[in-house]
């Protein structure tokens, strides 16, 4: 794992939002969840970004707006210096190919009615030119050895398989046209613990292997700090705080981040004693409505009058540039480092 | 005679499946006192809450049966007694907490019916009366504007003020005993951790028994006293919660823990536990852990380890836990 490298994907005030209607026959737009709002980030060359948040967030969001499965309302995804949201026909194809999607779901993104042989195949159906007709199943097994199964059971269905196995399928199709980027949304959140580290270990392998660089998106803070070389926390469609894994674990500046990690349980009776718990009142505000001014004021217990009026930038406060860890991005009008996690 | 509330004695439940007699729970016991928290611990298809639901005495049966053991609430044995006599425990004395709010409230009764239903039913008192109270019970659970929220349904609710509701359910009838089956799995952090804290709370408040059914290492580090940790429909391991975490004596333990990635470290490569879960319907002979175990030996493939005594209070099923202790 580096994070040396240029820049693959440059993403530029990217925002979505999904407009809500009311009325049948006198259909007008009423307002817009606005699940992702003028998002930047780069993701560079064989690194990790891990992007962490919860429910409602808009994490997903950004994955599929990442492998284009949705268009964006407004910005710019810009893979090796090419706008990839003007693409459209062959050009957008191409592109396509090398930025993959791994799903959360093992269960319902697998096709049922399909062969394993053949779900990990169907990349080379719809891009031909990756694998001529007749290799193609010897690369598929291939495929499978890669990512740990047997590649005797090409001619199986998903449901013989177990929920770690058919991750490791998923992974495989993935694969498949060996892309550069893999946009693996919540990859491991529905598997066992005891799998769940299996998987943790295949894709950190694979990276290494492939050179691939991963967008890693998750609500499991302790399996991002695991993978990632550099970490994003979101709330609310915005980036609160992004940084090294150490700078936003050991140093974070942000009060979100702070209250999600010190949230965390950590698997030890005596380091609950050390913690500094912090309690978060109130749930998420609806992304349909978001907060003026800092979307994070409305639960924050350092929340003044600046934060309804100003939007925070995501940058290095003025009062952190000398340097060291806490000289890194955090959309914070009043960014001050709490170490909440102990050790 | 001790504060013991619940005793669970050698409990075996089965499943009548496609593919044959799944035993899904093997001869389970523990037991939990008044203001204690047992957490039972395992992974999908330990049979964790199997064991729950056989309990609670609500098993979907058929396919479930109980086979054998005794459930004795108080010195009362659950499983023998009649349908009416258990359905006045029920609810009043042992109370559940279930995964899924959403789906285990009524959709079409206002929050404050559902909750004052509890009362009408169990203690006869008018709906006025009941209302009043399930009001009062929101305001103990947390609930912001509880006579506003009461007339709301369970959808204008968030995840974690429904995970509220069900809490509120549970305690309405002051019960001695709480089973909560993974109570904030479907929660996020930040939730999560203000509804275990309740939780605690209204245990040390009630001194009542919490048993607390997770997958969540972490979570039960946070509020348990002590462990019982499945595998494969068994208990593998029993004790209090800092000598479990401290020095597991269960090499499946010992994986678990090893397994999970840490918030306060960063190592390159985790450690894992080789192969997955055996199928309930084809259980390896001997230890059930034996095919993925790191420690497996002859003997493991043949004889089934019963829970050693490992110290006063501790148990472990494995042949070999003085090894597994001392590398520990």
């Amino acid at each position: 794992m580096r994070a040396d490298g240029e820049a693959i994907l440059e993403v530029r005030e990217l925002v979505k939002h999904y407009p809500l209607h009311r009325g049948i026959l006198f259909r007008k737009q009423v307002g817009a969840v606005h699940a992702v709002d003028d998002l930047s980030f780069d993701l560079r060359r064989g690194e990790t970004l891990g992007i962490v948040g919860e429910s409602g967030c808009g994490k997903s969001t950004v994955a599929k707006l990442l492998v284009h499965l949705e268009r964006p309302t407004a910005g710019r995804i810009l893979y090796k210096g090419e706008d990839v949201t003007r693409l459209s026909g062959r050009a957008l194809k191409a592109v396509r190919r090398n930025i993959q999607m791994v799903f959360q779901d093992p269960y319902t993104s697998l096709n049922p009615r399909m062969t394993v042989g053949d779900i990990v195949g169907e990349p080379f159906e719809i891009h031909p030119e990756a694998a001529p007709k007749g290799s193609r199943r010897a690369r598929v097994r291939e495929l499978l050895e890669v990512v740990g199964l047997n590649p005797e059971h090409i001619n199986r269905y998903p449901h013989q398989f177990s929920g770690g196995q058919r991750q490791r399928i998923g992974i495989a199709r993935g694969l498949a046209l060996r892309p550069e980027v893999i946009v693996a949304d919540e990859p491991v959140s529905a598997l066992d613990v005891s799998v769940q580290a299996q998987v943790v270990n295949l894709l950190a392998r694979l990276q290494e292997e492939f050179e691939l660089s991963y967008v890693f998106i998750a609500h499991d803070l302790s399996v991002v700090r695991h993978i990632s070389d550099r970490v994003a926390v979101m709330y609310l469609g915005r980036f609160a705080e992004v940084g090294t894994d150490a700078e936003i674990y050991e140093h974070p500046t942000h009060p979100y981040t702070q209250a999600l990690l010190s949230a965390v349980p950590v698997p030890d009776p005596l380091a609950r004693a050390r913690r500094d718990r912090i309690l978060l009142s109130g749930d998420i505000p609806s992304p349909a409505d978001p907060p003026s001014g800092c979307r994070f004021r409305t639960r924050c217990w350092k929340a003044r009058e600046k934060c309804a009026e100003v939007v925070p930038g995501l940058e290095v406060p003025e009062w952190f540039r000398g340097g060291g860890p806490v000289a890194h991005v955090s959309a914070c009008h009043f960014a001050e480092e709490r170490r909440v996690v102990p050790g | 005679m001790t504060n013991t509330l619940l005793d669970v004695r050698d409990l075996r439940v089965e499943f009548r499946t496609r593919d044959g007699v799944a035993k899904a729970v093997n001869g389970v016991s523990y037991s939990v006192d008044a203001g204690e928290t047992l957490a039972v611990l395992g992974e999908s298809g330990s049979g964790k809450s199997v064991t729950a639901q056989a309990v609670m005495g609500i098993l979907d049966s058929p396919p479930g049966r109980v086979t054998g053991g005794e459930v004795l609430f108080r010195g009362r044995d659950l499983l023998t007694m009649g349908a009416e006599d258990r359905r006045r425990i029920r609810g009043a004395k042992l109370a559940m907490i279930f995964q899924d709010a959403l789906s285990a409230l009524n959709p079409v009764m206002t929050v404050g019916a559902q909750l004052g239903e509890m009362y009408e039913v169990h203690e006869g008192m008018t709906r006025k009366d009941a209302r009043a109270r399930a009001v009062g019970l929101m305001d103990r659970v947390r609930i912001p504007a509880a006579a506003q929220r009461a007339g709301d349904y369970p959808h204008q609710f968030s995840g974690g003020m429904r995970q509220r509701i069900m809490i509120a359910m549970a305690l309405a009838l002051e019960p001695d005993l709480i089973i909560a089956d993974e109570p904030t799995t479907a929660l996020d952090v930040t939730v999560q951790a203000q509804v275990m804290d309740l939780l605690a709370e209204l245990r040390n408040e009630y001194d009542m028994g919490l048993i607390l059914i997770t997958h969540d290492l972490g979570v039960v580090a946070d509020v348990a006293d002590r462990i019982a940790v499945m595998y494969a429909g068994r208990i593998v391991e029993t004790a209090p919660v800092r000598e479990l975490y401290a020095a597991p004596a269960h090499p499946y333990t010992k994986g678990l823990l090893e397994s999970i990635p840490r918030l306060d470290r960063k190592g390159r490569e985790l450690y894992a536990i080789k192969g997955m879960p055996p199928s309930l319907t084809a259980v390896p002979p001997g230890c059930p852990f034996n095919p993925r175990c790191p420690l497996a030996r002859d003997v493991c493939r043949t004889d089934r380890p019963p829970l050693y005594d490992v110290a006063p209070g501790r148990g472990s099923a494995c042949h070999f836990w003085k090894e597994t202790l001392g590398e520990g």
